[in-house]
């Protein structure tokens, strides 16, 4: 699943709102509940009109709390499922995500970035919910989040967003971001048939034998929707293999580590990641989103005056590849993070790196996009940097 | 085997698996359960087509108990889940039962909306006047100077009245009865559950372990006794003068109205419409 590249086909020019739409679409969402918030309406807007044409369902909830709620009843239903929200409406949704995390519904929600805490920077550019993404709720979990850099992205990393949901039945987060939300691009849509999806899985024994969260060796078990005569229970308590409550031990972590190991051992198939010049690099810049544009562009003009540095754009941030950054971490002299927050990617880096070579940030938080330019200077800056500094 | 045999006619409890309850013994829940289950039975409802959510409290424990499509959410968002399952199968038969602090608390403005689109959904509040699984906090139907473990003193906060929200939000059935009146509160669930359209039924329960204990009324029967004294029919409700009314209840139905049309019959006429003027913009 996660390696069939999508072909290229037909060109259209569309908005990154406009492309979730038509990717949730096309990789069989039928449901979509949510909550106006900018900058992501265009998403709901869409929806409005676009799923009652193919026999799906909308609905304006009345909070993002509600929305979340729908879309997790509305996947336990039979329908893939979607929501779309920004950083406020996001934090709302976070005690439901858990229970989505908790209960294994596959569901996706499309987290349209801008600047917080709190109310933030409504019409304006961020990246600073990376982490909340990862650790937003409560308790140990694992997430996957993805991040696309361009209108094309957006469009196959929706499609892959609902895969990795319906594989792994687990929520997938998205993150776009106000710039990338709003930004119109040429995409590439492939034929329908050429594009791989994920389709819901059915249990292979009859009701009797059936245990909606059985332990298996890549730790997913069969679903079945309601009302096929399966008749289980879902709770957001621990639930042992059957589904109701427990608070045995064992019964506690094996839950727990089920949650945990079906997405470490399924990372191939979700993680995404490309990589420019990295070869011969002896600088590399990790970026992802909007930044990693900025990143890229630098890129092209630190090689173009000699400089050897190579670009990690990361399409999923968590699972992290995190091996992947300790072997750059043996090759180079030092590795840039470009993001628009404080630093917060630059943590899980900085964790793979161990030490290896010298990591900094190209930072940005003042609501304006990352300029190449000033990644550029920042690219010279960790040159220019001693060793162990 | 006793209860094996009772449930052996029906069939709708998972006796095998989660049984005993977590309910203190002379706690009102059972009852009500019990006529949910008969209500699902008279109205011949095949179990496979009926989702049973909750949120969390001593009431919203009831799914884990009964062999439906059952789900048990987080403290007050059982019915915008219950939404979602409706939109996407309106074919199903969707039942919440939720509590005070659960539905009208914490769930209130779920409530609200939910009774708004008139969606074919059946609400049971089990109303206990407390929070029972947190162990007999104030709830917003503890009446004003009842006592309770965050109301030391006696309740200042005037309780909220179910009956008057839904009714005035849009719910198309609305009832309350008591469980002293439990035929009657059976009566009116199953009614509910028949109804096309947002229903809700009240049903006052006794709570002896928290409230009862707390309020002078210690063994289940003093409360049920309690229910009898103050409950009033509609009827004569309206004969009662403001002061008549303080510490008394009305009991019966508010509403049935059979015309307000339900929202996912709305939602696929509207859906049919905007598909044929697409294909008509087409050729
Ligand atoms: S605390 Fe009250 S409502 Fe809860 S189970 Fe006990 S008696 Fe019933």
């Amino acid at each position: 699943m996660a390696k069939k590249k999508i072909e290229r086909g037909t060109p259209a020019f569309m908005q990154g709102n406009e492309a979730c739409v038509d990717a949730a679409i096309v990789a069989g969402c039928r449901f979509f509940a949510g909550y106006p918030i900018t900058p992501s309406t265009e998403i709901a807007e869409g929806c409005s009109e676009k799923l009652p044409l193919i026999g799906g369902a909308f609905i304006q909830m009345e909070d993002e709390i509600g929305s979340i709620a729908a879309i997790i009843g509305g996947s336990l239903a039979g329908a893939k499922s979607m929501t779309a929200t920004s950083g406020p409406g996001f934090s709302l949704m976070s005690e439901n995500l858990g229970f989505a995390y908790m209960t294994e519904v596959p569901i996706v929600i499309v987290n349209v970035m801008r600047g917080g805490p709190s109310t933030g920077l409504p019409t304006r550019l961020s990246q600073s919910d990376v982490m909340q993404a990862r650790f937003g709720t409560h308790g140990d979990y694992t997430a996957i989040v993805i991040t696309p850099s361009s209108v094309q992205e957006i469009y196959d990393l929706t499609i892959h967003a609902f895969n990795c949901a319906e594989r792994f039945h687990t929520p997938v987060i998205l993150l776009l971001d106000e710039m990338l939300a709003h930004m119109r691009e040429k995409v590439f849509i492939s034929a329908i048939e050429d594009i791989e999806i994920m389709p819901r899985s059915y249990p292979k024994v009859p009701p009797e034998f059936f245990n909606p969260y059985e332990i298996t060796p890549n730790m997913v078990s069969d679903s079945v929707p309601f009302g096929e005569g399966y008749r289980f229970n879902v709770t957001g308590l621990i639930h042992d293999e059957e589904g109701f409550p427990t608070s045995k031990p064992d019964e506690v972590v094996a839950k727990l580590h089920k949650l945990r190991k079906k997405i470490h051992l399924g990372r191939k198939e979700i993680m995404r990641w490309d990589e420019e010049y990295m070869d011969d690099a002896k600088y590399a810049i990790v970026s992802f989103g909007t930044a990693a544009r900025a990143a890229s562009s630098a890129v092209q003009k630190a090689r173009s005056k000699g400089i050897k540095v190579g670009l990690i754009k990361l399409k999923t941030l968590w699972p992290f590849p995190g091996k992947r950054i300790n072997q750059i971490a043996d090759q180079v002299r030092g590795i840039l993070v470009a993001e628009l927050n404080m630093g917060q990617m630059i943590r899980e880096v900085d964790r793979y790196v161990m030490g290896k070579c010298r990591v900094q940030g190209a930072l940005r938080y003042d609501g304006n996009p990352l300029e190449p330019e000033e990644v550029f200077e920042k690219l010279l800056v960790l040159r220019a940097t001693k060793r162990g500094k | 085997m006793e209860l094996e045999a009772i449930c052996s006619e029906h069939n709708y409890l998972r006796i095998k698996k989660k049984f005993p309850t977590v309910w203190c013994s002379g706690c009102g829940i059972g009852s009500i359960m019990g006529a949910i289950i008969r209500s699902v039975h008279e109205l011949k409802i095949n179990k496979n087509n009926v989702a049973l959510v909750s949120g969390i409290g001593c009431s919203s424990r009831m799914p884990i108990y009964m062999d439906f499509n059952t789900l048990h959410t987080t403290h007050g968002r059982a019915l915008p889940f219950a939404t979602g399952i409706k939109m996407v199968r309106p074919d199903m038969k969707v039942i919440v039962v939720s509590g005070d602090g659960d539905g009208l608390a914490i769930g209130g403005n779920h409530f609200i909306h939910a009774c708004r689109r008139n969606i074919d959904i059946t609400l049971v509040i089990i109303n206990n006047y407390i929070y029972g699984m947190t162990g007999g906090q104030v709830s917003p139907t503890t009446p004003l100077g009842s006592y309770a473990h965050t109301a030391p003193y006696g309740c200042i906060d005037p309780p909220f009245d179910a009956v008057k929200v839904a009714s005035g939000a849009g719910a198309s059935y609305v009832a309350r009865a008591s469980n002293y009146h439990i035929v009657q509160a059976a009566k009116y669930i199953k009614k509910a559950i028949g109804h096309k359209g947002f229903s809700m039924v009240e049903v006052m329960s006794n709570c002896p372990t928290l409230f009862g204990r707390l309020n002078g009324m210690r063994d289940p029967v003093d409360q049920l006794k309690w229910m009898k004294a103050n409950a009033v029919t509609i009827k004569n409700w309206e004969k009662l003068g403001e002061e008549e009314r303080v510490g008394k209840f009305p009991i019966g139905e508010f509403v049935t109205n059979m015309s307000r049309p339900e929202y996912t019959q709305v939602y696929e006429e509207m859906s049919r419409k905007a598909r044929e003027e697409a294909q008509n913009g087409q050729s």
